[in-house]
């Protein structure tokens, strides 16, 4: 029987350890050896603690790599007068990579950014190459046909110590996107289509392989978006099969193989697809063309409607568990039922986060603007590029004078109001059109209010103050 | 890890679907550097009103709650962010089991590493158990990890499922590093033949 491209990946990194009497011990749990291990400031700290109390070493520094993007500031980036709370984690993070022999890309190297933007963009992330961090958007790495996942902060240590995670076998489910997207639909709307037919627990347990024309035709930009929101439908991962797109991405990084290394791994790389013959656990089918712009009206990524379609109202529901989290959510955001999204005014916008903070998101963001200025009604628009590298590269382009002279605040790389742990915060009851990728309950802020779109939708948006329907604008 | 053997206790409810880790621990407590000190955030945006004032209405401040160690929740518990601060939060705070129908997958793998032990139960019966604390607050269940059953107030029992490799370190409260390292020999071969 075939195999499938997770079976490929899996399978070459599994540590045999049979010779070892205690091996039963794990069952049929495999021992997973890990290519690459990501680091920020938010979930690595009590891993370090736990190595120094424990007298071990960071096994293998050449494979870890950190960054600071959490709780960064976007503007001022040196400010004394930030949180000393912040300046202490990210002190720490210093002090650790330091002693602990690790590569880190502090707030002012030019190669700082968020860790799932420069991971690839520094040829970190690779094909064929299992990749961990304390993050569980680490699944936006599978769009390389990197197997990628989240950790938490025990399995953090335990693969600074050990370059291995214990792992059970997920199951396999591929998503084939059929057919090609209407013009307007960006990748951010296949990936909210998708959550909205699997619910956020719909993928638990799988590993996710998105296939089909419309993942094909997708830029690299574009393919991260939909890995990067596996996580949101409960999926350990999300992963597109490597192709040209993704050879001529990560070629001549500053970390890919050079040379025969290169060839070498080439090799290896164009083996890494499904078998014809391969099966998975489960196979499912999304139908591209009919996919709309998606807005979410609620407090979880899968309560997504098109962009025409009526908020739904808890009469509808199926269940009463149904009704009740509907209920909950149209009293939490304050909206109502039967009305569309476009009638909603926003108060703030955020383009940025390791969902929509590439540069193909802000030139998409760039175009709806057509020198037109932001809404007055709109109090802030926030463009937060991925990381300095991206910055560099708008700036060149020009886009940042697009977006500062319509009004939008042009900032320095990193989280920001995608969690809102720096100062980058909506104050209550605000509601913002937001690229991010979770719009639960004070995410980005107490009381706050998200609604996940595209980064067109969010800056024509932004034009108009309520939201529109983005086919209208092109 | 301390090891989790039996448990005695009433249970907390709180009959939402889809709590995520967010809402278990709001992002604003994620600074500490340590492990400890998580609990009295726990569950902030819905356990202190904006003033910062106790909600009297949300069960954990109900006095028939305060005390409990069990939370009992609705499916899909834990979803979203990977942050193991929930679980540290929820331990610190005083919960070491967790019952729902399902969890999420990161939150679940986090609970083993800390000594919490998530009890995922058929629907039903998590409804039943819901029904039992309506009409009865302050009835302890009996958690015994070692022979999987969870006896109820009334005489009742429930068995449990649970993967025997985390059972047994639960029980013995075993480091998961120090097993890994047994196989150092092993690794090190791995490597040597290794593209990455």
């Amino acid at each position: 029987m075939g195999k499938t491209l997770f079976d490929k990946v899996w399978e070459k990194h599994i540590v045999d350890i049979s010779t070892h009497t205690e091996a039963s011990f794990l069952q049929d749990k495999k021992l997973l050896y890990i290519d690459l291990h990501l680091l920020h400031e938010v979930t690595s700290p009590q891993a370090f603690e736990g190595l120094r109390l424990t007298n071990r070493k960071v096994r293998r520094a050449d494979k870890t790599f950190a960054t600071m993007d959490h709780n960064v500031p976007t503007k001022n980036r040196n400010n004394p007068d930030l949180d000393p709370i912040s300046i202490k984690q990210m002190n720490y993070l210093k002090t650790n990579c330091e002693e602990f022999g690790v590569t880190l890309f502090d707030i002012n190297s030019k190669d700082n950014g968020i860790v799932h933007v420069i991971g690839p963009e520094l040829g970190l992330t690779l094909p064929g190459k299992t990749i961990v961090c304390g993050d569980s958007h680490t699944s936006t790495h599978g769009a390389f046909g990197a197997l990628a996942f989240g950790i938490g902060t025990s399995e953090v240590e335990h693969v600074l110590a050990t370059q291995c995670l214990i792992q059970s076998r997920p199951k396999t489910m591929r998503v084939n996107f059929k057919g090609g997207p209407a013009p307007g639909i960006t990748a951010k709307d296949l990936v909210l289509a998708l959550i909205g037919k699997l619910g956020t627990a719909g993928a638990t347990g799988y590993v996710l392989e998105y296939a089909g024309e419309a993942i094909k035709n997708l830029s690299m930009e574009g393919r991260m978006t939909v890995c990067n929101m596996s996580i949101e439908a409960g999926a350990r991962a999300g992963m597109i099969a490597p192709d040209e797109k993704t050879f001529e991405y990560i070629k001549d990084t500053r970390y890919a193989p050079k040379g025969e290394k290169w060839d070498e791994a080439m090799k290896w790389w164009q083996t890494l697809k499904t078998d014809d013959d391969a099966v998975f656990d489960k196979e499912i089918e999304v139908d591209v063309p009919t996919i709309s712009p998606q807005v979410t009206w609620g407090t979880s990524p899968d309560m997504v409607i098109d962009i025409s379609a009526k908020i739904p109202s808890p009469a509808e529901a199926k269940s009463e568990a149904e009704k009740n989290s509907i209920a909950r959510a149209l009293e939490y955001m304050n909206l109502e039922a039967g009305k569309t999204m476009a009638d909603v005014k926003i108060d703030k916008v955020f383009i940025g986060s390791c969902t929509n903070s590439r540069i193909e998101d802000l030139r998409e963001a760039a175009a709806v603007i057509k020198r037109r200025k932001k809404a007055e009604s709109v109090k802030q628009v926030l463009i937060v590029p991925g990381s300095y590298n991206i910055k560099e590269q708008a700036e060149k382009e020009g886009l940042d004078k697009i977006f500062t002279e319509a009004g939008f605040e042009w900032r320095e790389p990193g989280c920001s109001m995608c969690l809102a742990m720096n100062d980058d915060v909506l104050e209550p009851g605000e509601r913002c059109a937001s690229t991010s990728n979770r719009n639960f309950e004070g995410r980005q802020g107490k009381q706050s209010r998200t609604h996940l779109v595209s980064a067109p939708m969010a800056a024509a948006a932004a034009i108009h103050g309520h939201f529109v329907d983005i086919r209208n604008e092109i | 890890m301390k090891p989790f053997t039996k448990l005695e206790s009433n249970i907390c409810p709180l009959d939402i679907a889809n709590i995520d880790t967010d809402q278990i621990i709001p992002k604003q407590f994620l600074k500490r550097i340590e492990r400890t000190g998580f609990g009295q955030y726990l569950f902030y945006d819905w356990r202190f009103n904006a003033d910062g004032v106790e909600n009297t209405e949300f069960n954990m401040n109900k006095p028939e709650f305060r005390n409990a160690k069990i939370l009992l929740a609705s499916e899909n518990f834990g979803c979203g962010s990977s942050r193991e601060h929930a679980p540290w939060a929820l331990l610190d705070y005083g919960f070491e089991v967790i019952i729902a129908p399902s969890f999420a997958d990161i939150f679940f793998n986090n609970c083993f590493q800390n000594g919490i032990l998530p009890i995922a139960l058929p629907d039903e019966k998590v409804k039943e158990l819901f029904e039992k604390v309506k009409t009865a607050p302050e009835a302890k269940i009996k958690i015994d990890l070692e022979n999987q059953k969870i006896a109820v107030s009334d005489g009742g029992e429930i068995s449990f499922d649970i993967d025997k490799n985390r059972k047994e370190k639960l029980l013995k409260g075993i480091d998961d590093i120090g097993f890994t390292l047994q196989f150092l020999s092993s690794i090190e071969s791995f490597e040597k033949q290794h593209l990455f």
